[in-house]
């Protein structure tokens, strides 16, 4: 989240699109209705009717897939009826910018597409730049090919007769909607945006969240009180995981993982370090390399010096152009090429698309070790019905992990703030924390490698690593501390001690930290993540910053990019919810998103301060399928054509090939409808945790298929019958539940029926069902490689005979 | 008076209860009150975290005899104000589950059965493991010769049910392996 959960009461309008916030993320909705109460609107717009619509000024359903289509004519909305906040979209986003002729869009696909490749050549969409390298500007916005031009054009087709043709939406609810959320372009008011997975779970993913970043800087609703973007995460530390970025493409803190051309540090660093000779920037990432070396230093200790590039050759090196994402993973586990690994409380079985494919691939392993509190379908996989353990060779190895409550060590919620939690009890059994598990097999590995040495022992034996996992001691070195005596600016560190925050890490390894984000949770005054003074300036108190309670990274900014809250003297949008306000030369209220002084002010800098050129991207030539996000539909669709343009999908998007990633044809007459799934209250994603608590299970017992009475009676299925639902990869079994929560859309002049289910329902809990991601595909989008759950084809029937479930 | 918002519950709870007694006549709150009292006697309170959604809404377990007698959410957690949903409120009972996993298991290649084993065999082993197919497998350059220093064949997934510090480390270990099929729960 830009923001945070209490700052959601702040909001003048709620947008709830690709969320069921109410039922998934029960205690954020307090602060939604808190909204409503003071006089917000609050809209949901989803595929299905449930308890957050109920609670909703709005329900517009829309079927799935359709989000681009649908915010799209927002855009146009809001730039034709000039909903938008003129002088922030000017000063504060790329909107002045001029883009370079080598931009072009025409038929569904931007200028530089390679169909061989599937790629397209993002140097084509390049900004044109003075003499200095700087782009050019112009801020009256009237230049054709300025971004805003550009982008008037690109969603002048946006119409909201094609919108209300492709999502279903009637034009009616278009407009207002638009109406509604665009007049939070007026200075003062607030829009926030809250998203799950329901926007990112497409092949368009990313580029429906572009879309909603548009929306929100057209309006100026970003770094305000009551605006942002929220993601709200999922897991329990779903935001600390990405930030120490367990992903093969980031180093801990959203550094880049190296590839095999970037054959030095020197070199690495040169090309991901990104540099401007705009004055104004503050251009952040420029501090990137002393982010790195610090990285290597708390990594590798006395091993990384300056004369062996702090360790850099000890990383593995990716090659470009290659993904190991978990898509491509489990294809390369299904096709062999992968022997064993580590499953740390994830239960890819069940929760992973076309999870037939998975749970085959997991045959091929050599050896797998599982650290769950419960039996899962992943670690249980070699016994899965309809398979015969004898001829499944896996060695397979499952660690008791101990529940949140018996260890200790710190999270991080969804709006960023870090929080302690204590040990109270000790570990029930022979559990044991993640942790501990993860020392000591390293440790073991490590001794293995001391004794008998092996491939490459270097990087394995030179890590600095514990003798006993100490929570308290690894938060310490997240935040990083001074390797040596070190005099800066006059001022002398020693050795030992805490580094204050992360302006204080440098690159010539005098300083270590693991997370250059985290450097200040733990500095000198301690660990920040434990406070609980509930404390606050009537400023803060007005729009519920609570700074002295726990810590949120960056810096204990709880609202990102608050400069752009306030015009070019200093001064708020909205003078009711100021988040900062320059007052006596100072800056007040929230930690601004740098000391310097407003913009129109000597020594002023832009307020984006995270981007190249210190706008906000409405532009955003970053992204490998389109600097403007455009709709294509999902890989499987019901339609054959779109109105938009002869694009049908998403030119890019990614997808493993083998036998069984197989997808329905466009308009598939064996495949009518749309299946989209989601969690459910009382369960948790896959579902392994809540199933084995008795109370939770009762609550919702069993799989289920929701669809309407109009797609009911068409195929003679009753409230209550088992039913077969089927993809082009796999069969599941559910009880037909007939709803109005559901209504079929009217797209193209035609009937497209839609049914939803949740995912959380597994084999290891009996009769409750199985793995609806059994149906699901494993299309991905291409930047970021995130699978498209939420929008399939399927077929549902009545069941003559059902085994997965208790009937 | 410096009171806190939980501080300040329990009076209200008290005078409530008071109330309760004199205006209505017949009311078990008193009754209510007295058997929390005594559940929580003594009780130490350690502070921790849900383990679901990313609220992150806090819980105070109450210790006592090394057991947790009660989970409650924490009124002083300025987002949930005391609150918990469904999930959160079965916090305690997932401590105590019989359905948990309390011993390491072990399944042999080829076995119907898993077997309990120590954590000295399962840890030895899976580093055994570990090694023997980084050795196998290490790949120290490219087609193009150049120096990647990877092992491809090894993977990991997970996790979000991590605490930060658990992260920091398993992403450590990941490198010094060289494991770059790494992913989790971000991505899907």
């Amino acid at each position: 989240m830009t923001n945070h959960w209490i700052d959601i009461k702040n909001a003048d309008v709620v947008l709830i699109m690709g969320s069921n916030a109410a039922e998934h993320h029960p205690i954020s909705f307090k602060w939604v209705l808190k909204a409503k109460d003071a006089g917000a609107k609050v809209i949901h717009i989803d595929p299905k009717f449930s308890r957050t619509s109920a609670r909703s000024d709005m329900h517009v359903p829309l079927r799935s897939g359709t989000d681009i289509a649908l915010l799209g004519g927002m855009v146009r909305h809001i730039l034709e009826k000039e909903q938008f906040n003129r002088e922030y979209v000017a000063q504060y986003t790329n909107a002045s910018f001029i883009v370079g002729e080598g931009y072009g869009f025409k038929n569904g696909l931007f200028s530089g597409y390679d169909p061989g490749a599937k790629k397209y050549d993002q140097k084509k969409w390049g900004f044109a730049s003075d003499q200095n390298g700087v782009p050019r500007r112009d801020v009256t916005l009237k230049d054709p090919r300025c971004v805003f031009q550009l982008m008037k054009k690109h969603y002048r087709r946006y119409t909201p007769q094609k919108v209300s043709a492709v999502t279903g939406v009637p034009v009616r609810d278009l407009l207002k909607v638009y109406e509604i959320y665009g007049a939070t372009g007026a200075a003062g008011k607030a829009g926030t945006m809250m998203y799950a997975l329901g926007w990112t779970q497409h092949t368009v993913g990313v580029q429906n969240i572009r879309l909603s970043t548009i929306v929100q800087l057209l309006l100026g609703n970003m770094g305000v009180a009551g605006g942002g973007i929220n993601a709200l995460r999922g897991e329990p530390n779903v935001q600390g995981s990405t930030d120490h970025c367990i992903l093969w493409n980031s180093l801990p803190g959203y550094l880049p993982s190296p590839t095999s051309d970037q054959v030095s540090l020197e070199e690495y660093l040169k090309v991901n370090t990104p540099a401007t000779r705009e004055p104004k920037s503050v251009n952040w990432w420029s501090n990137k390399p002393k982010y790195v070396v610090s990285l290597l230093k708390a990594w590798m200790g006395d091993a990384a010096t300056s004369e062996n590039g702090f360790g850099y050759d000890f990383l593995p090196k990716a090659d470009p152009g290659v993904d190991y994402s978990v898509i491509f993973l489990v294809d390369r586990m299904y096709k062999g090429q992968i022997k064993g690994g580590l499953v740390l409380g994830h239960n890819p079985a069940q929760s992973m698309p076309n999870s037939n494919k998975v749970r085959k691939a997991l045959d091929k392993l050599d050896w797998l070790a599982v650290a769950e509190i419960h039996h899962s379908e992943t670690s249980d996989f070699w016994r899965r019905p309809g398979v015969e353990p004898k001829k499944i060779q896996t060695e397979v190895f499952l660690l008791p992990s101990c529940q949140r409550g018996e260890k200790d060590g710190s999270i991080t919620n969804s709006g960023r703030w870090l929080m302690w939690h204590g040990k109270g009890i000790e570990p029930m059994g022979q559990s044991r924390s993640m942790g501990w598990m993860t020392v000591e097999i390293f440790k073991r590995v490590r001794a293995l490698y001391a004794k008998e040495s092996g491939a490459f022992p270097d990087p394995v034996l030179k890590m600095d690593w514990p003798q006993d996992y100490d929570a308290d001691a690894v938060a310490r070195k997240i935040n990083g501390g001074y390797t040596r005596d070190i005099t800066v600016n006059g001022k002398t560190f020693k050795k030992g001690e805490q580094v204050q925050g992360f302006l204080f890490l440098r690159d010539d390894g005098s300083t270590a930290s693991l997370n250059w984000l985290y450097a200040g949770s733990y500095g000198p005054a301690g660990n920040l993540g434990r406070r609980r003074d509930l404390a606050q300036t009537a400023m803060q108190a007005r729009i519920g910053l609570f700074p002295n309670f726990s810590w949120a990274w960056p810096v204990n900014r709880r609202i990102l990019y608050n400069r752009a809250s306030v015009d070019p003297n200093g001064k708020p949008y909205n003078t009711a919810q100021p988040v900062i306000a320059w007052e006596n030369d100072k800056w007040v209220g929230d930690v601004p998103d740098g000391p310097a002084p407003p913009m129109a002010l000597p020594g002023g800098k832009y307020p984006f301060i995270m981007q190249t050129e210190g706008m906000g991207q409405l532009y955003g030539p970053g992204r490998v399928d389109g600097p403007f996000p455009e709709h294509y539909e999902p890989a499987e669709t019901p339609l054959k054509a779109q109105p938009f343009s002869a694009q049908l999908s998403n030119p890019c998007l990614k997808t493993a090939q083998s036998d069984m990633d197989v997808l329905a044809k466009p308009g598939d007459p064996r495949f009518p409808f749309v299946l989209t799934t989601y969690g459910v209250a009382e369960q948790w994603c896959g579902g392994v945790d809540t199933r084995n608590a008795p109370l939770l299970l009762e609550a919702e017992p069993q799989l289920y298929v929701e669809m309407s009475p109009e797609l009911a009676k068409m195929r003679g299925i009753g409230n209550g019958d088992p039913v077969v639902v089927e993809s082009a990869r796999g069969r599941v079994e559910a009880i037909a539940m007939v709803t109005v929560r559901i209504t079929p859309f009217k797209v193209l002049g035609k009937t497209v029926h839609l049914v939803g289910m949740p995912f959380c329902f597994g084999w290891t809990t009996p009769g409750a069902g199985d793995a609806t991601n059994r149906l699901s595909s494993s299309v991905c989008d291409p930047n970021v490689s995130i699978p498209e759950y939420k929008a399939c084809l399927v077929d549902v029937r009545k069941a003559e005979k059902v085994t997965e479930l208790f009937v | 008076m410096n009171i806190s918002r939980r501080g300040f519950m329990k009076l209200a709870g008290t005078g409530a209860a008071c109330l309760g007694l004199t205006d209505l006549g017949f009311d078990l709150d008193p009754a209510r009150v007295v058997a929390a009292d005594l559940k929580l006697e003594g009780a130490r309170e350690v502070l921790s975290i849900c383990h679901f959604c990313s609220c992150g809404c806090n819980v105070i377990m109450s210790i006592k005899d090394g057991k947790m007698v009660a989970a409650e959410g924490d009124p002083d957690f300025p987002v949930s104000e005391g609150a918990l949903c469904a999930k959160g409120a079965a916090f305690q009972s997932m401590h105590y589950s019989e359905q948990r996993l309390q011993k390491p298991l072990y399944r042999a290649p080829g076995s119907e059965n898993w077997e309990e084993k120590d954590w000295d065999f399962v840890l030895d082993r899976i580093a055994r493991k570990i090694k023997d197919t980084r050795d196998r497998d290490f790949i120290a350059k490219n087609a193009k010769g150049l120096l990647v220093n990877r092992v491809e064949s090894i993977f990991e997934l997970g996790a979000s049910q991590m605490d930060n510090e658990e992260c920091a480390l398993t992403h450590q270990m990941l490198t010094g392996l060289g494991v770059i099929h790494r992913d989790h729960q971000a991505r899907v």
